[in-house]
């Protein structure tokens, strides 16, 4: 791994009594795309506001570029910085907005303008400098407050749940801009979001975070199908989850509902007699048995819903349910509930959650 | 809306408006009987004409300007940081801008008198110049309760902490961000409790009188102790700078700037 560009080593963070942030470690690679992702309240903010100098971590420390920033204040820092609400100076241009950076920097009119004209033309607004916030709508004030994060040539760009505010259509479009901006500029970007599709759709890598500490960091690949925790395997996209007993741990055998399944050389140090929490996504599962698919549990179809292309299916299996996803065909009549069925899997798909 | 509780509208309406605007018309009326016999601005003229007149009008207008100027550099940051760092405060302090309408202005001033006398440690009235220094800090006081309101209502609009943190990261300081963001934002907050501070220090009187200042407030008692028609000229003439003061806010308060963080 190359030299981390952003450094933040054994953060803890507490108000009062309570401790928001513990033991938060994360090294950013330079032009990395890095997510904080988590529910709310599980500290995601914090960190990022400890990056941004607006808090002081109660103990570690936080280096940029080699330098450790920890007590800077967020005028001496050189981060740009994108907040939820819009935040733009409502009695300022856009081009005041965007230029207000330049102007506190110090930079000659002329090259400030400058500037600013490359930025609306980044952003696509060329022609929006003249007007004032209020006469934009929400989705291109926050690429107006991009422009303004980004204007001076900062380190490191900070977005804190930029998105959230916008309806769903403007938050697709919006997010994709902005990492093509982002790898435009190649510039080091910590992003925060509760929405995990938002998450994996763009990150390089994710940190998924939870009661104020990195539960797991990896791309979105491995986060998704390998999660390191529980909690990871639920947050991150829809999973089914079974309850299974152990019956022989030598072979790996794993009693689901009185049927039998083999998970060899997943069940890393369980003991025969042992409850475990088996997962599976809805796309590792099919209905029916299929070759290359080792696994199948029997049971019955509860619910049907035609969601146009797919068709989504809950088969009850014993006490548990386990959704999964079937493409529509015209060919055939969609299962029907009641019926019995089976279902199968790769054994190689399923996670074994600790 | 019921024939009836329109008759008593328009009723309550009716006797408003007349116990309010009689005694007006009736001022002015009398105003121009000065020369005998049929109506004339004589009063008025005679009052324009008064180099006194003139002279403490002047000197309130002056006073005026700088106990509004010593009341923004005082109240705007104070409520920008209470708002910001210091939220569990506003009570406290709303409750002491308050003070100086519970505080009648004689015992304010008697306070002065004994504090900063000639033979004090800080001797403002031993001078005519710290006289009338004191006198603009006594107003600000006195405007203190509008002045706070008006400039606390103005933060409430704009979404004080992260403008301010998106200004900071920008690598704007204090100044920078209270004089280019905070300001402009509050300016027709900052210019309705401008003028409402004019409005009380153009008539004050008690102040003015005990601390012994040529002001305009003591002129209009004095004339209208010694002579008879011009201080009704004088109570109109007041009263339109007051009203006018007051529909300068209602005009000003149409161009206050929509603000991002109310997006329509
Ligand atoms: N200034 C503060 N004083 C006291 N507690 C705070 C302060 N700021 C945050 N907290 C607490 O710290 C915890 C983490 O807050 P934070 O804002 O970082 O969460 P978050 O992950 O960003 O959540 P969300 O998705 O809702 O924005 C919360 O329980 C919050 O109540
Ligand atoms: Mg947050």
């Amino acid at each position: 791994m190359a030299e981390p560009f952003l450094s933040i080593q054994q953060v803890q963070k507490a108000f009062g009594a309570t401790t928001v942030v513990q033991d938060f470690n994360l090294d950013v690679e330079p032009g990395e795309f890095v997510s904080f992702l988590g529910p709310s309240g599980c500290g995601k903010t914090t960190v990022l506001r400890m990056v941004a100098g607006f808090e002081e971590p109660s103990a570690g420390k936080i280096l940029v570029a080699g330098k450790d920033i920890t007590r800077l204040k967020p005028n001496q820092r050189n981060v740009g910085m994108v907040f939820q609400a819009y935040a733009l100076f409502p009695n300022l241009t856009v081009a005041q907005n965007i230029g207000f950076g330049l102007k506190v920097a110090g930079m000659p009119k002329a090259d400030a303008d400058r500037r600013v004209a490359e930025m609306l033309d980044l952003i696509k607004l060329p022609q929006m400098g003249d007007r004032y916030p209020y006469q934009l709508s929400g989705g291109q004030q926050q690429r107006i407050a991009l422009a303004r994060a980004i204007a001076p040539k900062p380190k490191l760009l900070l977005l804190d749940e930029p998105l959230s505010a916008l309806d769903a259509k403007v938050r697709v479009s919006l997010r994709e801009e902005i990492r093509s901006i982002q790898k435009k500029l190649g510039i080091t970007t910590v992003f925060v979001t509760h929405d995990q599709e938002e998450a994996l759709s763009i990150s390089d890598r994710i940190a998924v975070m939870y009661g104020g500490k990195a539960e797991q960091v990896g791309t979105p690949f491995e986060i998704y199908n390998r999660p390191a925790t529980k909690f990871v395997a639920n947050f991150v996209g829809t999973l089914n989850v079974l309850e299974g007993t152990v019956t022989d741990a030598a072979s790996g055998k794993v009693r689901v509902n009185s049927q039998e399944v083999s998970l060899q050389g997943k069940l890393n140090g369980s003991k025969s007699g042992d409850t475990l929490s088996l997962a599976l996504r809805p796309e590792a599962i099919s209905l029916g048995r299929h070759p290359g698919r080792d696994s199948s549990l029997s049971g019955e179809i509860t619910e049907v819903h035609f969601l146009g292309s797919v068709i989504r299916v809950r088969v009850g299996i014993g006490g548990s349910t386990v959704s999964l996803d079937t493409f529509n065909s015209p060919a055939s009549p969609p299962p029907a509930v009641g019926e019995k069925a089976e279902i199968s899997f790769s054994s190689g798909d399923m996670l074994v959650l600790h | 809306m019921k024939q009836g509780n329109r008759f008593w509208a328009w009723l309550v309406f009716g006797v408003g408006t007349t116990y309010f605007v009689l005694p007006l018309v009736a001022t002015f009326e009398f105003s121009l009987r000065k020369r005998r016999g049929e109506y004339s601005f004589d009063a008025y003229r005679s009052v324009f004409g008064d180099p006194n007149f003139q002279a403490t009008f002047t000197y309130s207008v002056v006073v005026a300007v700088f106990t509004i100027l010593l009341g923004v550099l005082l109240v705007v940051p104070t409520a920008y940081w209470i708002r910001l760092r210091l939220p569990h405060l506003r009570p406290v302090v709303e409750f002491i801008t308050l003070l100086p309408l519970v505080i009648p202005a004689i015992v304010i001033v008697f306070g002065y008198i004994r504090m900063f006398g000639s033979n004090s440690a800080l001797p403002f009235l031993a001078t005519a110049r710290g006289a009338d220094a004191l006198l603009v800090i006594g107003y600000a006081v006195l405007a203190l309760p509008y002045m706070y309101r008006a400039v606390d209502t103005g933060l409430r609009t704009i979404d004080v902490r992260t403008l301010t943190e998106a200004a900071q990261i920008l690598g704007a300081g204090w100044t920078i961000i209270i004089a280019r963001i905070i300001l402009p934002n509050v300016l027709i907050a900052v210019l309705s409790g401008a003028f409402l501070s004019f409005a009380i220090v153009i008539g004050e009187f008690t102040m003015a009188s005990l601390l012994n200042r040529p002001a305009f407030g003591p002129y209009l008692q004095n004339i209208g102790a010694n002579s008879a028609y011009e201080p009704s000229a004088l109570a109109l003439i007041s009263f339109a700078i007051t009203w006018g003061c007051m529909s300068l806010i209602q005009i000003l308060s149409r161009f206050a700037p929509r603000s991002a963080n109310r997006p329509n």
